[in-house]
């Protein structure tokens, strides 16, 4: 009961800091770089509940992030669809499309899965690329429009549109924590614990391979959608292989299969590698083998590590504990032996 | 109740298991002996679903389930306890359990008569229901592999080697659980190469060399043949 009131400490205590933070900062540079991040964290969720807790490293997403962006681009500014119907066709499309690509993903494990999905991303950033009467090929699409207002609530301003971000972000975690703390997010960290077994006990693997892929395929779309709409403009290099090795690199320094994981990678990389951006591209001098050293250390990033620490220092104290006890046991025996002797 | 006829396994060019029939009867404690290699896991991962078969038929109760996916197989009622006592080591004994109970996942009441049931048979279990099955001794941890496939309500359970890296207190209380498991009206296969132990709780054996039985009989009759006394009891 105490860890579970920790752990909700931490989650109210990071909404509470994100939603104060406008009051305390009025720097728009600073508003826009964390509504960024905040988008890039739900799309590391999406990635972290399908590489994290089923063990399955799909380096597609940046893929169906595009994906995600370019369906609400195009069905707002060539269809003039609205905004919100867009948005849920964006996220829908993009799940649809991570159902095909995962039908058949899903019969490779390991590192094998992890160059098919590396391929599939290319070819989704190739057609992208190359589909120029659609998609606007390298020159990309302009114009896309802003969330259009919801009743009284407008998000025209950066300000708004921070909120609102920071509500499917607060929606994504929601639902992350739900699936992490019930039987399907335990079936799901059962088949990464090893596929067999979990087929021993009755687990249809590919029918729960298939549904967290989708899982994990629709929140990459909707951060794309949403990534479409605060940018403005999107181009064929979101899609980019790059970018799914940045979000892999916001998982890994957070924790991989930790719930805490992507959003303390993504806010610390994000702050650090904009301060850092003097630099340029020299600042991987110090990733690189800052990330390499993690690796090595600490495999399960900073939230592994805080956990493992925490677990350390609770078993120390109740060692201590139970030597204490040990020793007033032995010393009142000893008192009691010299009574008698006595 | 279980029936194979003329079972092959092949991996590769490799044939695991050769023209094997065996067949259990409902309520009976089956035994499969043999040293290492011999082919006894390849046949319950055949059974389970596990492993394709290359030729040759399984029944079980008169409908044929070589080829089905292993979790249709678990719901049909046979469910198998891997070697190596695996187990789900960051969650907890409880949590081990209850995913046991997979295929009875909608089903909430009986899902908690069961572990009640299965915390009884184990009492170590019920004191140890939430520290991490990874802290488990290793015969606690073999304890919770059984107790996990008994979740799942089995008609038919195929235990691989419980009794392997036990120390002999251990063992010998394994197999009266096995025993009382039975009684209970599980039918049991078993397969060990504690031959001596296995044998004197179970109706029947058959005795695999190199991917095929050599001999069977009941209990009896193998504890008095001699290849097989000389083979794995050591007498």
């Amino acid at each position: 009961m105490g860890s579970l009131l920790k752990k909700r400490g931490w989650i109210i205590g990071f909404i509470l800091a994100a939603i104060l933070f406008p009051f305390v900062s009025q720097n728009e540079y600073f508003l826009h770089i964390l509504t960024l991040a905040f988008i890039w964290m739900i799309a590391v969720y999406g990635l972290n509940l399908l590489a994290g807790y089923t063990g399955y490293l799909s380096l597609a997403h940046a893929g169906f992030f595009a994906i995600g962006a370019y369906t609400l681009g195009l069905l707002t500014v060539k269809a003039g669809l609205n905004y919100w119907i867009a948005l849920v066709l964006a996220c829908f499309l993009t799940s649809a499309i991570g159902a095909v690509v995962g039908l058949v993903a899903l019969r490779t494990r390991e590192h094998f899965f992890a160059i098919y999905t590396l391929c599939v991303g290319y070819i989704i950033y190739l057609v992208i690329d190359k589909w120029d009467s659609l998609t606007g090929g390298v020159r990309g699409l302009i114009g896309i429009p802003a969330p259009t207002s919801v009743g009284p609530i407008s998000f025209q301003t950066p300000l708004s549109q921070y909120y609102l971000i920071l509500f499917f972000l607060l929606f994504t975690v929601l639902v992350m924590y739900r699936i992490i703390h019930s039987l399907t997010g335990r079936t799901f960290i059962a088949i990464r614990n090893s596929e067999d077994l979990a087929q021993t006990i009755g687990i249809s693997t590919m029918k729960n391979k298939l549904l967290v892929f989708v899982i994990s395929t629709f929140f990459a779309g909707l951060a794309g959608a949403l990534y479409a709409s605060f940018i403005r403009f999107i181009g064929p290099d979101i899609g980019y292989i790059t970018i799914i090795f940045d979000l892999l690199t916001y998982l890994l320094v957070g924790g991989i299969g930790t719930l805490a994981g992507p959003i303390v990678g993504t806010f610390l990389i994000v702050t650090v590698s904009q301060s850092l951006q003097f630099l340029q591209d020299y600042r991987m001098l110090i990733f690189g083998p800052l990330l390499t050293l993690l690796i090595i250390f600490y495999p399960r990033g900073i939230v592994g590590a805080y956990h493992d620490w925490r677990m350390k220092s609770l078993a120390k104290k109740k060692q201590q504990l139970n030597r204490k006890q040990t020793y007033v046991h032995t010393q009142s025996t000893e008192t009691e032996k010299k009574i008698k002797e006595g | 109740m279980l029936e194979l006829s003329r079972v092959s396994v092949d991996y590769g060019g490799f044939t695991a298991v050769e023209q094997v029939d065996i067949t259990v009867e409902e309520g009976e404690l089956v035994v499969l002996l043999g040293s290492n290699g011999a082919g006894k896991s390849t046949i319950f991962n055949a059974i389970s679903g596990l492993q394709k078969t290359s030729s040759g038929t399984i029944l079980f109760e008169e409908t044929p389930i070589q080829g089905a996916a292993p979790d249709k197989i678990v719901q049909s009622g046979i469910v198998q306890c891997a070697e190596d006592r695996k187990l789900f080591p960051q969650m907890t004994v409880r949590e081990n359990l209850i995913m046991g109970a997979y295929i009875h996942r909608r089903k909430r009441k009986q899902v908690n008569r069961s572990l009640e049931e299965v915390l009884e048979l184990f009492p170590i279990l019920h004191e140890k229901r939430e520290n991490a099955a990874g802290s488990l001794s290793g015969g606690q941890q073999q304890m919770l592999a059984i107790g996990r496939a008994l979740m799942s309500k089995p008609k038919l359970m195929l235990l691989d080697e419980p009794s392997i890296g036990l120390a002999p207190l251990i063992v010998e209380q394994m197999f009266e659980v096995i025993q009382k498991i039975n009684q209970d009206g599980t039918t049991v296969l078993l397969a060990e190469q504690n031959a001596f132990a296995a044998l004197k709780i179970a109706n029947r054996g058959y005795v695999f060399e190199s991917g095929s039985i050599v001999v069977q009989g009941s209990s009896e009759e193998l504890l008095a043949n001699d290849t097989v006394r000389r083979a794995y009891i050591g007498a």
